[in-house]
C-alpha cells in the first residue's frame, strides 16, 4: 500500500514552509475561493465533504461552524489548537513545521465563514521551530495582503496572533485552551454555554485543530463531492497517523481513512522493530483503549471500524506495542501522565487519577495484591461518565482499564511476586 | 529593589498589551519574557510583570498562573536544561536507559543540577516527539533518535 497525500504533498520539499513555493503549488485557491463567496455558502461545503474534526472528538467540522450565531453584536474568534501533547501523538507539529501556510489559509477561510475578524494560534510552548516557522508565516502572509485589513481586496478582514502555551496538556481541551489565552489557569468551563455561544472573552468562539484547519483549503479548492469520495461513508478523507513505539519506521503518515491498521504497520512502517510479534496497539493516543494482536487483524482505521473494536481514532496516533514489553510499566507511566496533568478541579480526576497511579506503582514494584487491581477497577468507574467537568479523567481510564483486563495476566503476574519481577522481560529498546 | 524589565522587553510588552482584547492574555507572554531574561520566574519578576499589566492584574493572579504550567522555572536551572520525556512511547524505545546514561555522565540525579550550574536534569512528560524517541529538550531545542554515543556527542559540545 501508499500512502494517499493530500496534506503533505509537499511536506518533504525543503522549501515547503515558504509563501512562494507554497503559492506555486496552488497554495491560497482555496481561499481565493472562499473570498468570493457567501460564509453560509463555504460551511455548506464543509459540511457536505463530511469533514469530521481532527484533534480527538471528530465532531463535524461544517456543523461546528454553523453554531456561531449570526446576528449578535459581539465580535466572533476563531482559534488554532496547536497544543498537541497527547502521548503518542505528534503529527500537529510536522504541520506546523513544514506547512504553516496551509494552516493559515484554512484558518482565513474558516474566519470568512464564521465571520471571525480575529483569530489565535495557540501553539504547545515546546514546540519552538514551530513558533520561528508559524510566526514567520504568518509575517510573509501579512506582507502579501493574505491576513490584515481588507483580504486580496475582498473587504473582508482577519487579524491573526500567535500565541505560545506553557506546558499543560490540559490546555488541549478547547475551553481551558481559552481560559489560557485569557491569562488563566488551563482550568476546563463547564459547558453549557459552548463556546459558539460564549467562548473566548465571552465571545462566540470556533476551535478547531491544525489537521482540520489544513484539510479545508483541499475541500474548497477541489470541491466537496471529490473529497467525500475519498475515505469511507462516515470517515471521508485521508487523515494523517503518527506511529510510535517498535516499529522500524516510526514517523507520521497520511493514509485513506478505512485503511486496515495492520498495513499501517507492515508496509508502510516497515514491520516490527527487530521482527518481534505485535503484541498490542494502542490506535488513537494513549487515552483510548488497547488492542489486543488479534483485533488488530480486523481493525480498519477509521471511525466506524474503531467503534465496533470499542475503541477510538482519537488523536490518530498509533502506538504499536512489541512482544516483550512490560505492559504493567507502560499502564503505570500513561496514568503518571495523566495524574501530572490532571488541572485538579473536580475530585474524581484530581483524586483518581493519582490514587490510580499509586496503585500501579505499587503493582509494579511487586507490593501490590489482588484487592489493589480491584481498587483500580472500582475508582475507574467513578472517574468517568460525566463525573468531571472535563474528559482527562476519563482519558486516564481509558488508559487504564482496557489494559488491565485484556492483559490481566500480566498484572497478577506481578502480584506480591518479586521473583517473577525478576523474571520480566525487559522491554524492547531503540538505544 | 524591584525587578527592571529589559527596555526590550518592555516595548515587547506595550506591544502585546495592545495585541489583546483584554489585557490579563498579557500574563502568560509576559511571564515567558521574564524567563527569557533570568532563566526562571520569581516573585519580584512577577511583581513587575503584574505592574506592567496593571490593575485589576495582581502578583496573585500572576503567581496562580505561573505554578499551574511546567514550562515556567520557579527555581532557577543550570545553563543547560536538559528535559527528559518520561512518557510511555519514549520508554519503549529506551529513554530510561538514556536517563541512567545521562545520570552517571553528569554525576547528578533527576531533579539536580551539577556543582557548577552548567547543566539541570530532569523527567517529563510528552514533549510530543514519541515517533523520534528517545528524546531530551535542551533549552529551546529538541534531540530526538539519541543513542548514548549521539548523547555523549551533545554534551560534549555544550560547553
Amino acid at each position: 500500500m501508499a500512502e494517499m497525500k493530500i496534506l503533505t504533498k509537499f511536506i518533504d520539499d525543503p522549501r515547503s514552509n515558504e509563501l512562494e513555493f507554497y503559492e506555486s503549488v496552488h497554495g491560497y485557491d482555496g481561499m481565493k475561493k472562499a473570498l468570493s463567496i457567501a460564509p453560509e455558502e463555504i460551511i455548506e461545503i464543509v459540511k457536505k465533504s463530511g469533514l469530521r474534526g481532527r484533534g480527538g472528538a471528530g465532531f463535524p467540522t461544517g456543523l461546528k461552524w454553523s453554531f456561531i450565531p449570526k446576528d449578535i453584536p459581539k465580535p466572533k474568534y476563531l482559534i488554532c489548537n496547536a497544543d498537541e501533547g497527547e502521548p503518542g501523538t505528534f503529527k500537529d507539529r510536522k504541520l506546523i513545521e513544514n506547512l504553516p501556510h496551509q494552516i493559515i489559509e484554512g484558518m482565513v477561510i474558516g474566519a470568512k465563514a464564521i465571520g471571525a475578524n480575529k483569530g489565535f494560534f495557540y501553539i504547545r510552548g515546546e514546540f519552538n521551530k514551530g513558533i520561528d516557522s508559524m510566526q514567520k508565516a504568518i509575517d510573509e502572509a501579512y506582507a502579501k495582503g493574505y491576513l490584515g485589513k481588507n483580504i486580496l481586496g475582498s473587504g473582508f478582514d482577519f487579524d491573526l496572533v500567535l500565541y505560545a502555551g506553557a506546558g499543560a496538556y490540559i490546555c488541549g481541551e478547547e475551553t481551558a485552551l481559552i481560559n489560557s489565552l485569557e491569562g488563566r489557569r488551563g482550568h476546563p468551563r463547564l459547558k453549557p454555554p459552548f463556546p459558539a455561544v460564549s467562548g473566548l472573552y465571552r465571545c462566540p468562539t470556533v476551535v478547531n485543530n491544525v489537521e482540520t484547519f489544513s484539510t479545508v483549503p483541499h475541500i474548497l479548492d477541489k470541491g466537496a463531492d471529490w473529497y467525500s469520495k475519498i475515505g469511507t461513508e462516515k470517515s471521508p478523507g485521508t487523515r494523517l497517523f503518527s506511529v510510535s513505539g517498535h516499529v522500524k519506521k516510526p514517523g507520521v503518515y497520511e493514509i485513506e481513512l478505512g485503511t486496515p491498521l495492520l498495513e499501517l504497520v507492515n508496509d508502510l512502517c516497515g514491520g516490527m522493530l527487530d521482527d518481534v510479534p505485535l503484541k498490542a496497539v494502542i490506535p488513537g493516543g494513549s487515552s483510548v483503549p488497547i488492542l489486543t494482536a488479534e483485533e488488530c487483524k480486523t481493525a480498519n482505521m477509521d471511525f466506524e471500524s474503531m467503534a465496533a473494536h470499542k475503541t477510538m481514532l482519537g488523536s490518530g496516533a498509533v502506538i504499536v506495542i512489541g512482544e516483550g514489553t512490560d505492559l504493567v510499566e507502560t499502564t503505570y507511566r500513561f496514568a503518571r501522565f495523566y495524574a501530572h496533568e490532571s488541572c485538579g478541579q473536580c475530585t474524581p480526576c484530581r483524586e483518581g487519577t493519582h490514587w490510580v497511579r499509586d496503585l500501579l506503582h505499587k503493582i509494579r514494584e511487586g507490593e501490590g495484591t489482588s484487592a489493589d487491581l480491584d481498587l483500580i477497577l472500582s475508582l475507574a468507574r467513578n472517574m468517568e461518565g460525566g463525573t468531571t467537568i472535563c474528559p482527562l479523567s476519563d482519558a486516564c481510564v481509558g488508559a487504564v482499564r482496557p489494559t488491565i483486563l485484556k492483559f490481566k495476566h500480566e498484572f497478577e503476574a506481578r502480584l506480591k511476586d518479586k521473583a517473577g519481577k525478576e523474571e520480566q522481560i525487559p522491554a524492547q529498546t531503540g538505544v | 529593589m524591584s525587578y527592571q524589565f529589559s527596555s526590550q522587553s518592555v516595548a515587547r510588552l506595550d506591544k502585546l498589551l495592545e495585541m489583546f482584547p483584554d489585557k490579563r492574555s498579557v500574563i502568560l507572554p509576559g511571564l515567558y519574557l521574564l524567563q527569557k531574561e533570568q532563566g526562571y520566574v520569581d516573585r519580584e519578576g512577577m511583581e513587575a510583570l503584574a505592574d506592567k499589566i496593571g490593575s485589576p492584574i495582581s502578583l496573585a493572579q500572576v503567581y496562580g498562573v505561573a505554578t499551574f504550567y511546567t514550562l515556567y522555572n520557579k527555581k532557577p536551572v543550570g545553563k543547560y536544561h536538559i528535559q527528559i520525556c518520561g512518557t510511555s512511547s519514549c520508554y519503549m524505545r529506551g529513554n530510561d536507559k538514556l536517563e541512567k546514561h545521562i545520570c552517571s555522565r553528569l554525576g547528578i540525579e533527576i531533579g539536580e543540577t551539577t556543582p557548577d550550574k552548567k547543566f539541570t536534569l530532569e523527567e517529563v512528560e510528552c514533549l510530543g516527539a514519541c515517533g523520534y524517541a528517545p528524546m531530551v529538550q535542551i533549552n529551546d531545542a529538541y534531540y530526538e533518535n539519541l543513542t548514548f554515543e549521539k548523547m555523549d556527542e551533545i554534551l560534549k559540545d555544550l560547553t
